[in-house]
């Protein structure tokens, strides 16, 4: 099978495969203007005739339930990324596919992590053909060098409930991992020692696979609530002494980060939205849990108590910052994407302030409307702007793919989206001609926060206005760009394969961009 | 010379930002240039031409010469590379950087020294965004913060940051080593506009006047013109003793600051927070210094997390008429300038006390009163003292009278 070809000039002006893996694809054709019709995709009809009538569907092992599930070559196997670096299900489901000759299977994470890494030599072997979703750290690099054999394709966490919904990926068997269940299947993320908050990730694929399997190491009597994934949909449950490694799915406790030029980046960040006035009485926001992010809350935190505002609510990644704001009163609700620390599961057990989400309600372009466009704030981070606003989350300027898109994409239909970023890091200037790989239009990003200047987009001309007179530094984004260019000296241009290796995908199931092999 | 074989600068995982070069001589043979470098597949080429630019302005046409790059800025290579080739070849040449606009300027003796932060001399991460956290100074420093086997590489490195880094209008500041060492160091600072120097562990008056004659060489010999301050550092029982002399021993000492970790030490005592044992100090220093109408500056706060008991210690080092502090973390800067500055009830009580005397003096009357109380000039002083502060900070307008006319 050819892995892509026939490369087309997008809406945005990149050069996108027409084919991906032997699938037609719909180039980018700008922002909202793609729109399907047709009926979304459907599993096939089940009857509870055919499911044992006291409940319990567990069965021996995590081997006895995919066989079960009928696991064959070919097949396309979801997993989720809820217990982040801790997960032990992907690994092990490749382990014993690998052992039962199984081939050819299409790997579809919402997330991976560097633990699996493990997963390179089944790669390698056939075992798995190619992985779409997000890569890091070493798969990234296995991709980057044009060693998988088909092309790898990279969705927002919004994107692949649209992929699974437009059935462009039919998932043929859903192994979701969790805290507590019951044989039944009813689980959530909630309770016991792999505690993540909440399922929210693997809500389509519960809905939307032909098989699913829960398995977890918190066993309880039916019912378990609340049922994040509801038991209906459930085809088998498997326990197991130990889904995840407890200290990496949440980190104990997140930290602000100490370092004086991110601190820095984050009072400006902040500052900006008090001077504009976008942090206001009843406001809204998002701000991730990296370092500068927890940063950017604590100094929101700091201005909301200086002027007695109180935020309606907040979008996580919750942490205990985020919490105390709860806590506090100075944030109404939580709306909960996924939980970062301890204190966020808790406080999502305790709290009915603190609710769980799922992309369905946040994200999905099929959805009548998503959370994400009623939010006045997002704060997210980048590897890559260019002149035009156009940014990059996935490749570094050396090509490499080190990152997921996440909820990235789908945050950008936030009223203002800000970018705080170092003006270089090291000797890579961040502002640049044109990004290495587009995953998110310019148009839909608004200010670009450096420790040197801040940029506005020339089409918020109301927060051009609203910024004038405030004492911070605002700066034309091409001034920011000379001043990278004059600290760091002009780039030369990077030199990269032919092959396409991996497709970007926008929200809407188009294709943006493409990334090219890796020269080694 | 016998020594074929140089290294320079840091290597390491944890190394950002800086580069580690080693240079082999060679009697035949041709250059073999070796680069690596995480930032290579943008700068792979100019880092080459950086090298082979060096080893040809030094006349090295034969040897091996490695580079390993861990995002290091051009200025940074450059002063490696140079560091490396004069461990092994003698020369009057230097290889420098472009001199970049905003280090051309020059400053004021009076100008405010709040905060002066230190920068480690052979640490080029620490240097690049140091400037933009707006410390009134910038301490480049040769001397404790430099392992002694770096101390002749951090030379280059210094000498290059005062021409290429821009340190975004803080007073450019070095500060040497003692004695002999810190006399050699003037050559590679004084020809680079270096605004101010810092003189460590200062305990004669004597160091003071040869710091004057060996500066005036070079800048006859450079045709410099721009001023060259002193702040020296008093670390000693003894150099407590003599901080007058030193305060007074040149024109170019424009403030004397205290360091209190060695000076504890030589007392035999430790340094505590309530800084009982070193208050006869402080306040000899301060009174040496209005004595001699210059700047006493405070001993730095060491914890750098604890930002609550650094405002403490800032409001006592004010109360005890210190005019700053230096800091060992950016953060520390805002809070330091914040606590320096006159608080707004102050400046009020000010404008209220100089108006009523500038009232007084422009109706011929010899005594100035406010509401049924007398002021003394003293106290005049002070509120005039606090005004200009005030309107040199931004943080009053320079009409501010005519709100009592209005």
């Amino acid at each position: 099978m050819e892995k892509s070809d026939n490369l087309i000039k997008n809406a945005a002006g990149r050069m996108v495969p027409k084919t991906i893996n032997g699938v037609e694809q719909v180039p980018y054709m700008g922002v909202g203007k793609f729109i399907p019709t047709g009926k979304k995709h459907a599993p096939s009809i089940k009857s509870y005739a055919n499911y044992p009538a006291d409940g319990n569907k567990q069965v021996e092992s995590l081997k006895d339930a995919l066989i079960k599930a009928g696991l064959k070559d070919g097949m396309t196997i979801s997993t989720h990324h809820h217990f982040r670096n801790g997960d032990l299900l992907a690994n092990l489901i490749f382990d014993i596919a690998h052992e039962l000759g199984v081939k050819n299977l299409r790997w579809f994470p919402s997330a991976s992590f560097p633990c699996h890494e493990h997963l390179i030599p089944y790669l390698e072997d056939g075992t798995i053909s190619h992985i779409e979703g997000s890569m890091n750290g070493a798969l990234g690099k296995f991709c980057s060098y044009g060693k998988m054999s088909r092309t790898a394709i990279l969705r927002s966490h919004g994107g692949r409930y649209q992929a699974v919904q437009d059935g462009d990926v039919q998932i043929d068997i859903a192994v979701i991992g969790a805290a507590c269940a019951d044989s039944f299947g009813n689980a959530n993320g909630l309770y016991g020692q792999s505690a993540s908050g909440l399922l929210g990730f693997a809500l389509a694929d519960s809905e939307y696979a032909e098989k699913v399997i829960v398995v977890t190491d918190n066993m309880v009597p039916f019912p378990c609530v609340p049922w994040q994934i509801q038991g209906n949909h459930v085809d088998f449950t498997v326990k197991m002494d130990k889904v995840g490694l407890s200290e990496k799915i949440v980190s104990g406790t997140t930290e602000i980060t100490k370092s004086p030029d991110r601190l820095l980046l984050a009072e400006m960040t902040a500052k900006f939205c008090e001077v504009t006035g976008i942090i206001r009485d009843g406001f809204s926001f998002q701000s991730g849990a990296g370092g500068t992010s927890l940063a950017v809350g604590e100094y929101f935190k700091q201005i909301m108590k200086a002027k007695g505002i109180k935020a309606r609510f907040a979008r996580g990644g919750s942490n205990k910052y985020l919490v105390q704001m709860l806590e506090e009163g100075l944030v109404e609700y939580i709306l909960d994407g996924q939980t970062f620390d301890l204190e966020g599961v808790r406080s999502m057990a305790e709290n009915p302030g603190h609710v769980w989400t799922s992309p369905f309600t946040s994200y999905n372009y099929h959805g009548k409307g998503n959370f994400a466009s009623l939010v006045d704030v997002a704060i997210l981070g980048a590897t890559e702007i260019d002149i035009n606003f156009n940014a990059n989350v996935v490749t570094h300027s050396d090509g490499l793919l080190l990152h997921g898109i996440g909820g990235w994409q789908n945050c950008l239909f936030s009223k203002t989206v800000i970018i705080p970023v170092p003006l270089f890091r090291d000797r890579i200037p961040i502002i640049i001609d044109e990004v290495t790989t587009l995953c998110g239009p310019g148009e839909l990003i608004d200010v670009i926060v450096t420790e040197r200047g801040i940029a506005i987009n020339p089409l918020r001309k109301d927060l051009i206005e609203a910024a004038k007179g405030s004492g911070l530094p605002i700066k034309t984004i091409q001034e920011l760009k000379a001043e990278a260019d004059r600290i760091c000296g002009v780039p030369q241009k990077q030199k990269f394969g032919e092959e396409v290796v991996a497709a970007i995908k926008w929200v809407d199931g188009t294709v943006i961009d493409s990334v090219r092999r890796v020269l080694e | 010379m016998t020594k074929k074989i140089a290294t320079a600068g840091n290597d390491g995982d944890k190394i950002r930002s800086d580069c580690f070069v080693s240079l082999e001589l060679k009697e035949s043979g041709g250059l073999h240039i070796e680069v690596q470098s995480k930032v290579k597949t943008l700068f792979g080429d100019d880092i080459l031409a950086v090298c082979k630019k060096a080893l040809a302005f030094f006349g090295i046409e034969n040897a091996e010469f490695f580079i390993d790059d861990k995002g290091a800025l051009p200025w940074v290579i450059m002063a490696r590379i140079e560091a490396a080739i004069k461990q092994l070849i003698e020369s009057e040449k230097e290889f420098l950087p472009e001199m970049i606009e905003e280090n051309t300027t020059s400053s004021q003796k009076s100008q405010f020294r709040f905060s002066r932060l230190y920068l480690p001399g052979n640490t080029p991460s620490m240097m690049l965004n140091a400037g933009i956290h707006k410390p009134n100074g910038l301490i480049l420093d040769l001397e404790d913060s430099v392992a002694p086997a770096k101390k002749p590489e951090a030379r280059f490195l210094v000498r290059n940051a005062l021409r290429a880094l821009n340190m975004y209008g803080a007073e450019r500041m070095v500060r040497i080593n003692q004695g002999d060492m810190g006399i050699a160091e003037l050559a590679y600072i004084i020809p680079q506009n270096v605004n101010l120097i810092l003189v460590p562990k200062c305990e004669s008056a004597g160091y003071i006047k040869q710091l004057d004659i060996e500066i005036e060489k070079i800048k006859s010999a450079h045709k410099i013109t721009m001023p060259t301050w002193y702040m020296p550092i008093i670390e000693s029982a003894l150099g407590v003793e003599k901080a007058f002399e030193i305060a007074t021993a040149s024109k170019n000492v424009v403030a004397l600051a205290i360091g209190l970790e060695d000076f504890t030490a030589d007392l035999g005592t430790r340094r505590t927070k309530e800084a009982t044992e070193s208050f006869y100090a402080r306040t000899r220093l301060v009174n040496a210094c209005k004595a001699a109408g210059i700047q006493p500056i405070d001993s730095v706060f060491s914890d750098v997390g604890d930002m609550d008991g650094l405002k403490e210690n800032v409001k006592v080092s004010k109360s005890l008429g210190f005019e700053g502090m230096g800091c060992i973390h950016p953060r520390q800067i805002p809070v330091i300038h914040e606590s320096f500055a006159p608080e707004a009830d102050e400046i009020d009580k000010a404008k209220k006390i100089v108006h009523a005397f500038m009232e007084a003096s422009e109706k011929g009357l010899g005594v100035v009163s406010l509401g049924s109380k007398m002021i003394d000039p003293p106290v005049v002083k002070r509120a005039e003292t606090t005004i200009h502060l005030a309107l040199r900070l931004g943080l009053l307008d320079e009409n501010w009278r005519e709100e009592f006319n209005a």
